[in-house]
């Protein structure tokens, strides 16, 4: 079963020098109960894939083709009001910031009661749940908690209460955005680990954004590579890590001073630059910074399949 | 030395009338930089280490301590008299393009320093060798900030830092915010000026994995103390702090196959108001024992400094889990 299956999502913006064509032919699953992670560097679009799914995109910006499946239905065709309840208690968001999540001047536990209110249950209930939900998160002396206020709390532990809030309701789909790049080192593997053990008890699917390479590596089964817009190359972690095919991918993957072991005066970069996607070349999108370019580079590139699930959009690319 | 900084103490003051008291930002930190040398601060947010950079920067008043630079003793330097010591040790500031004046061209920007200092130059030449020099283009110098990408930006911080020729660089952050395919390029920005131009450099960061490429010595901070100082290269192959080595285990690496032998900390840093006894990094040490939470550990050796009573072995593993692993 798959609970999110995207399928030649494009999404335009309109813009004053022109439409600006952010997300091209997008295509990939996010099966039941498993944690995908979506890696890119600024501008690859990440973002707007995660508006376009929670159907939060700006007012320029628009769905232009393609379909997004959420348990049977394309939410690009469901009306603002089935969105808005959809979002929290089926699709639910963490993002890097969590004082974005978190109102400053009310207190954690009437707010964690607060977003039960369609649960039915009485207050005494739902303050149980909040309680049980703290604890989970590892919140220290969680029934004292529930009377303090955000800012009582510190950086860590606030990303654990936005979480323990969004996974409240049991969604069926959790969508981190680099819900750890704020964090030090050391909490950030602490949340790391805690988000596998929640996903796992729950029984929920993540689909988890990062551009920490080693983060993506330790948490999620498959990986999505973004690059301008585009679904590069995709596949299980183990296939796409361990054998990466799309040119861009290989290379961004050098890039990460953390996989040179010995000491390095002379650190790999990918020269160039993301191109205008106001302008987007007819081919492949990284023909220009490739090192691999071959004349064909200049026909768009299929979305070639490596071995089973495993596929980049590269014309280089063999079985 | 270039720089030598001898028990500096940077303290702030807490709380109101009766119960004012006053919190150690950076409790008493000794270290040297040679000439053309790369001398790394590691730490957690809190730790200390922009306060101890600003410190001997000047830019935040010490209430203990020594600090000479090139010689000269510069910790009582007030005012105007702090002024040619900024010739001489430039700062690069954390974010890219707001330390850059969004209304001021590139060209203005990486020239300012000559005006500020009443250098006498020929301007114009010089945005384009200080350009050249950081691999930007000449056309670079008529844009504005907002035409940058974040790599773009952090050259022209580059470029302004090294125009008055300083002899120490302090860069705060260096590559934070940037992407991986991008960081590279700034680190390897530093390391050919810094071959080129023989600057000293005191980078501060939190990303390991830049420390271990750029830097030749590291000092690893907590709650505003050195906890483990030497060869960044003998660090990395044999962390002796139990803080170090839980710093270094806790890096993710892109490889969904390497075993995760990671050293767990229990609790959370603690409050620097109410500082641990004995040893401070004992409340979450996993090999702490009853000695650590009464005798605070000096730092002991001469090249490698390491402030902890049982310095680990190579590879050592923290008691609980080695158990559970037999």
């Amino acid at each position: 079963m798959t609970v999110l299956s995207i399928h030649n999502l494009n999404v335009t913006f309109s813009t004053e020098g022109g439409d600006l064509h952010a997300l091209k032919d997008v295509s990939f699953e996010v099966p039941e109960r498993r944690i995908v992670g979506i890696v890119g560097e600024s501008g690859c679009g990440k973002s707007t894939l995660i508006n376009a799914i929670l159907g939060l995109l700006a007012d320029n910006g628009r769905v232009s083709g393609g379909e997004m499946m959420f348990q049977g239905r394309d939410l690009s065709r469901l009306s603002p009001r089935e969105m808005t309840a959809l979002r929290g208690p089926q699709i639910a968001t963490v993002f890097q910031d969590p004082m974005g999540a978190l109102n400053p001047v009310i207190s954690v536990g009437r707010q964690m009661t607060n977003i039960q209110y369609r649960s039915g249950l009485s207050n005494a209930e739902k303050a149980e749940r909040a309680v049980a939900m703290l604890r989970r998160v590892r919140i220290p002396d969680p029934e004292a908690a529930l009377a303090r206020f955000p800012h009582q709390f510190s950086g860590g532990m606030k990303q654990r209460i936005a979480i323990a809030m969004a996974l409240m309701m049991e969604p069926a789909l959790l969508i981190a955005d680099e819900p750890t790049t704020a964090l030090d080192a050391t909490l950030e593997v602490a949340t790391i680990e805690l988000l596998q053990e929640l996903q796992a008890q729950i029984g929920c699917s993540v689909l988890f954004i990062s551009h920490h390479l080693g983060v993506i590596a330790e948490l999620c089964e498959d990986v999505v590579v973004m690059y301008a817009g585009e679904v590069v190359e995709r596949g299980t972690t183990r296939q796409v890590f361990n054998s990466p095919r799309h040119p861009y991918t290989e290379r961004l993957l050098d890039c990460d001073p953390a996989r040179q072991s010995s000491r390095t005066r002379q650190l790999p970069t990918i020269p160039g630059e993301i191109p205008d996607l106001r302008a987007r070349p007819p081919g492949c999108i990284f023909a220009p910074r490739c090192h691999r370019r071959a004349p064909v580079c200049d026909t768009p590139p299929p979305d070639e399949a490596v071995q089973d699930g495993h596929k980049a959009r590269c014309h280089m690319v063999t079985p | 030395m270039i720089l030598s900084v001898r028990d500096l103490q940077v303290s702030f003051p807490v709380g109101r009338l009766m119960n004012r008291s006053a919190i150690l930002g950076v409790a008493g930190v000794s270290f040297d930089i040679a000439a053309g040398e790369t001398f790394a601060l590691v730490g957690e947010s809190g730790s200390g280490k922009t306060t101890l950079a600003r410190a001997v920067n000047l830019l935040q008043p010490i209430s203990a301590g020594e600090i000479t630079f090139d010689g000269k003793r510069i910790d009582g330097l007030k005012g105007a008299a702090t002024k040619p010591l900024r010739r001489e040790m430039a700062m690069m500031f954390q974010d890219p393009v707001g330390s850059l004046s969004p209304r001021v061209q590139v060209r203005d920007i990486v020239t300012e320093p000559f005006r500020v200092h009443g250098v006498e130059a020929d301007l114009r030449a010089e945005a384009d060798r200080l350009l050249s020099l950081v691999g930007l283009s000449g056309d670079f110098a008529n844009r504005f900030p907002h035409q940058l990408s974040g790599g773009q930006a952090r050259r022209v911080g580059v470029a302004r830092a090294i125009a008055l020729n300083p002899k120490l660089i302090i860069a705060d952050e260096p590559t934070a915010g940037l992407d991986v395919s991008v960081q590279g390029e700034v680190l390897n920005l530093l390391n050919d000026l810094r071959e080129r131009l023989g600057l000293a450099m005191l980078i501060i960061t939190h990303n390991l994995h830049v420390v271990h490429h750029v830097a030749d010595r590291m000092a690893v901070m907590y709650l505003g103390r050195f906890v483990e100082t030497g060869e960044t290269e003998a660090i990395f192959q044999a962390p002796a702090h139990p803080y170090t080595a839980a710093l270094l285990s806790a890096n993710p690496e892109p490889d969904p196959d390497k075993a995760k032998d990671r050293i767990s900390l229990p609790a959370e840093v603690p409050s620097l108001l109410a500082r641990p006894t004995g040893c401070e990094f004992h409340t979450r040490c996993p090999w702490a024992q009853s000695r650590c939470g009464t005798e605070a550990p000096a730092a002991q050796g001469t090249d490698r400094r390491i402030a902890c009573h049982f310095p680990l072995s190579p590879g050592a593993r923290p008691p609980a889990v080695q158990e559970t692993a037999s």
